[in-house]
């Protein structure tokens, strides 16, 4: 069970570089496609910084709840990564083969650059999750089973 | 002359690992072992391979240390102190010898950015000539990641996944 920090610089460094990292995650993992970078770490800076509010405000606080909601989301990004190879497959071609993505407009490359974003939105939501999971279980004693049962 | 910021730099490197492994105090060797992973991601962007350095100045440094200090709050609050004992004669002879056979055999790899090397020659030319018309992504290791070997990381996507899920189990506390 981590409690509240006590300190005001904490708590005001937090709410100041929060959003930035927020932010930042969101860059590294959309801009990805053209320089370092990508769902992996993009995941990861996502996941770290719900981490950080849940060490500098505490389980219970407001702004943890979406962090514990997240916890929900286990599983949902290979969903997305699978669902992209499984849409693939219904446009006709082979698993993963993004070329085959059902979208009107959209020359093949094209449509292999929105498949990679998609897939890689897809591992972000799961390493984010991933982490964040296994931070909660370290340091909760019941919040696991509380944020599942109710 | 230009000052060779790399000795430095891996003189920093075997510093941080050394005192990783000598220091007296986990909580030392904990926040030693992150500034190892940070100086190691120095050495991969040195190298030129930048999503390499990010992963591990994210992963290594960062959130590796998190997890790290919240199992040693979780498990020993007051005494984190270290009791090593001396490293046996087994020891002493076998670990010198892997790493003269590790050196030697590290003095037969090509040579660093040769464009004849042999991962060089079998298909990286063809990813590089082609991966910005295939997939309009300018970034090659994406492409070659999320697209030509999409399969991989997706089953990479699985191991975590799997990983989460057994860390969740495994530390799952039992409520009364």
């Amino acid at each position: 069970m981590i409690r509240q920090h006590d300190s005001i610089i904490v708590h005001t460094l937090g709410r100041f570089v929060i959003p930035v990292v927020q932010i930042f995650g969101l860059y590294v993992l959309f801009f990805g496609q053209y320089g370092p970078g990508g769902g992996f770490v993009g995941g990861v800076i996502l996941g770290s910084s719900m981490i950080l509010s849940v060490l500098i405000f505490g389980h219970d606080a407001s702004r943890s709840q979406i962090v514990k909601k997240a916890l929900h989301a286990d599983g949902v990004g290979l969903l997305i990564f699978a669902g992209v190879g499984g849409l693939c497959m219904i446009g006709g071609g082979e698993f993963l083969n993004y070329a085959n993505l059902e979208i009107p407009g959209l020359e093949t490359a094209s449509r292999r650059s929105l498949g990679i974003v998609l897939t890689q939105i897809g591992v972000a939501v799961d390493v984010a999750v991933t982490a964040i999971s296994i931070v909660f279980s370290l340091s909760a004693e019941e919040i696991i089973e509380d944020s599942i049962n109710g | 002359m230009i000052f060779p910021f790399e000795i430095p730099l891996l003189l920093l490197l075997l510093v941080t690992a050394a005192g990783a492994i000598l220091v007296k105090d986990l909580m030392s060797a904990v926040l030693l072992l992150g500034t190892y992973s940070f100086f190691l991601s120095l050495v991969w962007g040195w190298f030129g391979a930048v999503d390499v350095a990010f992963v591990e100045a994210v992963v290594g440094a960062g959130l590796g240390t998190v997890l790290f200090l919240l199992t040693l709050f979780g498990t020993a609050p007051k005494d984190t102190r270290l009791h090593r004992p001396p490293p046996s004669l087994l020891t002493l002879i076998v670990f010198p010898l892997l790493g003269f056979l590790l050196l030697y055999a590290a003095s037969d790899l090509p040579e660093f950015r040769d464009p004849s090397s042999p991962a060089s020659v079998h298909i990286s030319p063809t990813y590089l000539e082609q991966s910005y018309q295939d997939t309009h992504t300018p970034n090659v290791v994406t492409a070659v990641l999320m697209d030509y070997r999409s399969l991989d990381t997706m089953v990479e996507t699985v191991v975590i996944f799997a990983a989460g899920i057994a860390c969740i189990l495994l530390l799952r506390r039992q409520v009364k």
